[in-house]
């Protein structure tokens, strides 16, 4: 028996990305990185900002999303975000953009706790990215 | 009796006008492939994101306490309402239907005593409305800069409903835009996002063994996606607009290329009648000097 399962990513403009190879995911769940194997039970989360890794029979691919809510059901996954780019393809300029208009935002005062906690998560997976 | 010459200036000027509505009718055909095209590839994101809420909402039994996005505040005095237009005319009844839709609306709440806000997002929704209903307007949003539709702009007017939400500024919420439903055809469509509708007509039956994980909790989930819900229903209200609007303008001007041709054909046989009436005149003038000799 195959152990591939179905994921679609759309995000509001189009949809960006629908695979029915992958046998693993991984996605940057709110409370924590969850991997998601064929038949797991039914599930919706959404994200924080962090990588999507999508595996597949012959390639593993990257994903970054900063925000998006995640549904599996009857093994298909799906993605929907509002932003979300690959990481091949990743502008080295919005990158560094991106890092540099979230650290100003937290170096506002009148921001939550749970912001600061998601900014800082931001800036930390968009540095990742700006050193590979 | 217009004179020759007054006749041959109105074939050129309606000949000129002829070809810009021609131009402008090919040119809106082209951006209504577009348009479409764009609201397809953006109708899985709003389907998908109306399957989860469905989901959600089922799943939530406590209603009391559920997020008010959903539920709604519990009273309905002050109503806000979208009036999503094109920035630009000569689209036919385009803007006009939106507009009448959205009027016969508000008539109806201040008839009912109770408190209208209106935003208005397109330039000519706002222009159309000013003189009624200008002291109703809290807002006035246009999207001219943009080229394309896109979920940036939609957001921000969804981040202006949610903050005026959260300040209790309103109970109710409409939007007001053009469904499009063929080149010919746009209904004006109104649609309450806030409180949420539930769609009366449950398509996903196959839906009813959810035993869904939730991580976090299914509240938290709700308060964080209902404000996406919203942003995402004004995209989608915009692309529709965006084909619509293409379509009427296509339409209309078919219409008024037509009307020019029809207008050129009758101008030059009236042309035609009065140069021959002028010619036989002057035979008439000769003949008759003539035979007087």
């Amino acid at each position: 028996m195959s152990n591939l399962f179905n994921i679609d990513i759309v995000n509001p403009e189009q949809s960006f990305l629908s695979k029915d190879n992958v046998f693993e995911v991984v996605i940057p769940a709110v409370e924590g990185e969850i991997g998601i194997l064929k038949d797991h039970i039914p599930i919706i989360s959404f994200l924080k900002p962090g990588i999507i890794r999508v595996f597949s029979e012959s390639e593993e691919q990257s994903f970054y999303v900063e925000d998006g809510i995640v549904e599996f059901k009857d093994n298909t996954l799906s993605v929907l975000t509002s932003s979300i780019f690959d990481l091949k393809d990743a502008d080295k300029n919005f990158v560094s953009e991106s890092i540099s208009s979230a650290e100003a935002e937290l170096s506002k005062d009148n921001i939550d706790d749970q912001k600061r906690f998601l900014l800082n998560h931001k800036v930390e997976v968009l540095k990742s990215i700006s050193i590979n | 009796m217009p004179s020759l010459d007054d006749l041959r200036k109105r074939i050129t000027s309606v000949k000129s006008t002829q070809k810009i509505t021609k131009a402008m009718k090919m040119v809106a055909a082209a951006k209504l492939r577009k348009a479409q095209e764009n609201a397809e590839k953006g109708r899985p994101y709003s389907e998908k994101m109306n399957n989860v809420i469905l989901n959600l909402s089922k799943s939530i039994t406590d209603k009391e306490n559920a997020p008010k996005l959903l539920v709604g505040t519990g009273e309905e005095k002050v109503h806000l309402c979208i009036v999503l237009t094109a920035d630009r005319g000569l689209c036919g009844g385009f803007n006009t239907n939106i507009i009448k839709k959205a009027k016969s609306y508000f008539e109806k709440i201040i008839s009912e005593n109770k408190t209208l806000k209106i935003i208005t997002v397109g330039s000519k929704g706002y222009d159309q409305l000013k003189r009624q209903y200008k002291s109703y307007i809290v807002e006035n949003i246009s999207f001219k800069e943009s080229k394309n539709i896109n979920y940036f702009d939609a957001d921000k007017v969804g981040k202006i409903i949610i903050e005026k939400f959260e300040k209790n500024e309103f109970d109710v919420c409409a939007i007001f835009y053009n469904k499009f439903k063929n080149v010919i055809t746009q209904i004006p469509q109104e649609q309450q996002i806030v409180p949420l509708n539930e769609d009366k007509d449950d398509k996903d039956v196959s839906g009813n063994d959810n035993d869904y994980e939730f991580e976090p909790d299914e509240d938290e989930i709700l308060s964080n996606l209902l404000p996406k819900n919203i942003s995402t229903q004004i995209f989608k209200a915009m692309l529709e607009n965006s084909a619509s609007e293409q379509g009427s303008r296509m339409t209309a001007m078919d219409n008024a290329t037509r009307n020019a041709g029809e207008l050129v054909d009758r101008l030059t046989i009236e042309y035609n009648r009065s140069r021959q009436a002028a010619i036989t005149k002057e035979l008439i003038e000769i003949i008759s000097g003539a035979e007087s000799l």
